[in-house]
């Protein structure tokens, strides 16, 4: 195909190209470079900020998961000074427990589970938002460094009682001001 | 070189552009009563919708429906199956059924087999609305097990996606037909458009069958006594994803390859329309761990590998953007416009439907946007299940899509019927209520979003809302507001058009179809075949998907038998 003198060659290059307009190929182009920019970001920002996402950490049988272990007694419970663990039952239609209470500057790890429905668990103003689904453990690490209240929330349809389901972190100045956890 | 078929230089190979078929009146009918049932879904789910906004502000009026609806959940499970999936589907599949016909200028191939198809998704249909209806199946329309709804439900939403693969299996043979009788020439690409979607969605909708037929199904007809509910998650949205491209391809047919001829010009890139919609079929399945970035049981690496893959679909969202709107540009510049962005006044603003799909697109621009981080690996964090995302999914399919179908249909309806448009002039005020009231609830419902609002919750009984979400959850009720006005004055104008008297052919509004300004001719055949995108899509989808779902099947756990009671 390069007889080359009347066009023709010409002809079918354009034949078999797409024919992209210059400004559309430079569009393109711009858009690719900010699509490396946005994987390069996302990554970065999912991977080496401390923004923690869940994973997959542990399974339990939700029809016996309350009977035993930790999640038997949900509630907060001291690690070591400044480090702390939560089991928290998201179940119709009700957290339990309703309340956590930890002191400023300490890092709390969350663990929650549902014996029935799928709910969910997002403490406002966090970045912690996991699904709660039956036979999976949602887990979570996040250090509180402010004093206040955060109040979390089922945000998965549940059924009728949904819009009641709610609880809330207190982070306190010491360990004792609103009872010990 | 052998794929060069014919010279270009000849006249007679010229594209062979349709415009001429005219359908036949029962194609017309058929057509027709898939915009019929389509239209009949929306009205009933958008009644249901403001409902829930006047909810937020406290004005609860489901009490007054009771018996018909109990709970603000029934109607949010009736506005979510409806608008969501009912309407959407049974208008793309009629609308890729007319693109499929009057784009290849003949009929369909296996008309009967469409027929079948269409009564399937009918008595589907029928089958999912008796349990909704009995306050059996309050389940939404993400049916998350163990919310356990009736077996109805759950094989009539089987119908449905098995009709609309039936149909799709009647446009692909319509396309092989065609294509042996038009050796060398490129497929016009309203219908290509079309098609690819029908096979987009029967590669999408494997998740939702395998999901349905062998978890939910045999455990609502008691078979098996438990679920595995994050496998089902995964399952759900290796096809619900997806569905939203589903939703969108059929309205960016329109904006390709039929807006462009209603504003007076061409299609901008022939390539380009097509690459786009490849790219679409390629890129749209391997991503649906981004709805799960909360979930637990699904390992980081999976959902960050999906969370790139999302973005590669921003590559052919770009290329729509450049294309359609230099597309309308041609358009308006031929029609005196000038100025950098003064053209814009010089589009045909008064038509209708060239209004409802230009104002559909605008929305769908802050809906990409929005999209963007809702993909965002660690953004989502922010906005996941909060009212952000319904806000989002309202500038998407609420408007992106519904908008352009109405604004479709306002041409559509007319040249099925052979009527004219009832009061254009109702139609455009339609086309702009709905573009304000969207922008009102869904600027409120991303901010509430931004404050820790959940989603699908009656945050009107919500004793955790704070003095500062009131003024928003007011703006949601009001943007509601307007766009119940609206979606009357829809069901008005199409009623009343189906009222008046038939007018004489010539009257009888005429199908608008795009040229391309470079001959679709010209246009590469690897542009024009479905074989290598195929596979293309078949190994991103076993790379993207498999080791994950293979290991979730593998380790399955049928463990969650859901509460004892009905819990809604």
């Amino acid at each position: 195909m390069s007889s080359g003198e009347d066009g023709a060659p010409d002809q079918l290059v354009e034949h078999l190209s797409m024919g992209i307009d210059p400004y559309e190929k430079n569009w393109m182009r711009a858009s690719i470079i900010l699509l490396v920019i946005f994987f390069a970001t996302v990554t970065v920002a999912g991977f080496s900020m401390g923004i923690q996402v869940v994973g997959a950490d542990a399974e339990v049988d939700p029809r016996i998961v309350t009977d035993s272990g930790p999640w038997a007694e949900p509630g907060v419970r001291m690690i070591r000074p400044g480090e702390y663990e939560a089991y928290v039952i998201a179940q119709t239609w009700a957290f339990v427990p309703r309340e956590i209470v930890i002191p400023v500057n300490s890092e709390i790890t969350i663990h929650v589970t549902s014996p029935d429905l799928q709910h969910g668990f997002k403490v406002t103003d966090t970045n912690i938002n996991m699904m709660v689904v039956p036979g999976q453990v949602s887990t979570v690490t996040y250090t509180f460094d402010e004093i206040g209240e955060f109040p979390y929330i089922c945000h998965e349809y549940c059924g009728r009682g949904h819009v009641t389901m709610a609880g809330v972190v207190k982070v306190v100045s010491s360990v004792g001001e609103e009872g010990t956890p | 070189m052998s794929v060069v078929d014919r010279p270009p230089s000849s006249s007679e190979y010229e594209p062979r552009f349709a415009g001429g078929y005219d359908l036949t009146r029962p194609e017309k009918r058929f057509v027709g009563q898939h915009l019929f049932v389509a239209i009949v879904a929306l009205m009933i789910g958008s009644l249901m919708g403001p409902l829930q906004s006047f909810q937020f502000s406290g004005v609860d009026l489901y009490p007054y429906l009771d018996p018909i609806i109990k709970s603000y959940y029934q109607g949010l499970t009736l506005h979510g199956v409806l608008n969501a999936l009912i309407w959407t589907t049974f208008f793309i599949v009629g609308f890729t059924a007319f693109t499929t016909m009057k784009g290849l200028g003949r009929s369909l191939s296996h008309p009967r087999l469409n027929q079948f198809g269409f009564w399937t998704m009918v008595v589907g249909l029928v089958m999912t609305a008796i349990p909704i209806l009995t306050n059996s199946a309050t389940v939404l329309y993400t049916f998350y097990p163990p919310l356990k709804a009736s077996w109805a439900f759950y094989l009539g939403l089987t119908l449905v996606v098995v009709g609309s693969w039936i149909e799709g299996w009647g446009f692909f043979l319509t396309l092989r037909a065609w294509r042996k009788d038009n050796r060398g020439v490129r497929s016009p690409f309203i219908a290509l458009g079309g098609i690819i979607n029908a096979a987009m969605w029967q590669i999408a909708t494997l998740g939702v069958a395998v999901e349905i037929l062998t978890m939910l199904l045999p455990w609502s007809l008691g078979l098996i006594d438990n679920t595995d509910p994050e496998l089902a998650r995964t399952y759900f949205w290796f096809t619900g994803h997806p569905l939203v491209y589903f939703w969108l391809l059929p309205a960016y047919v329109s904006w390709y390859g039929m807006l462009p001829k209603q504003v007076g010009g061409k299609l901008f890139s022939d390539s380009l329309a097509r690459l786009a919609f490849w790219m679409f079929l390629i890129v749209s399945v391997p991503v649906g761990f981004h709805h799960q970035f909360t979930d637990p049981g699904v390992p980081q690496t999976w959902k960050w590998i999906h969370a790139l893959l999302t973005y590669s679909v921003f590559f052919p969202s770009m290329i729509t953007a450049f294309t359609v709107i230099a597309s309308l540009e041609y358009g308006a510049r031929k029609n005196g416009g000038t100025g950098l962005i003064g053209w814009i006044r010089a589009l045909p603003w008064l038509d209708p439907s060239v209004a409802a799909q230009l104002l559909a697109a605008i929305l769908f621009m802050f809906g990409g946007i929005g999209g963007l981080t809702n993909a965002s690996y660690s953004l989502n964090l922010v906005i996941h299940n909060t009212a952000w995302v319904p806000g989002h999914f309202h500038l998407t399919v609420a408007s992106a899509v519904t908008l352009s179908f109405m604004g479709i249909s306002y041409w559509l309806v007319p040249y099925l019927s052979g009527r004219q448009l009832w009061s254009p002039k109702t139609a455009l005020v339609q086309a702009w209520t709905w573009f304000v009231g969207m922008i009102i609830f869904s600027n409120a419902m991303h901010v509430l979003g931004l404050l820790g609002a959940p989603r699908r919750t009656p945050l009107g009984d919500a004793t955790y809302v704070p003095e500062e979400w009131n003024g928003h959850l007011l703006r949601v009720s009001i943007g509601g507001g307007i766009l119940l006005v609206s979606v009357i004055m829809y069901g008005v104008v199409m009623v009343k058009t189906m009222r008046t008297e038939r007018v004489a052919a010539e009257l009888v509004p005429t199908v608008p179809i795009a040229e391309p300004i470079r001959s679709a001719q010209l246009t590469p055949v690897w542009l024009d075949t479905f074989k290598p995108w195929l596979i293309a899509a078949a190994l991103l989808l076993l790379i993207a998907y498999g080791p994950q779902l293979v290991d979730q099947i593998w380790n399955m756990n049928l463990n969650a038998p859901g509460p004892d009671s009905t819990p809604w």
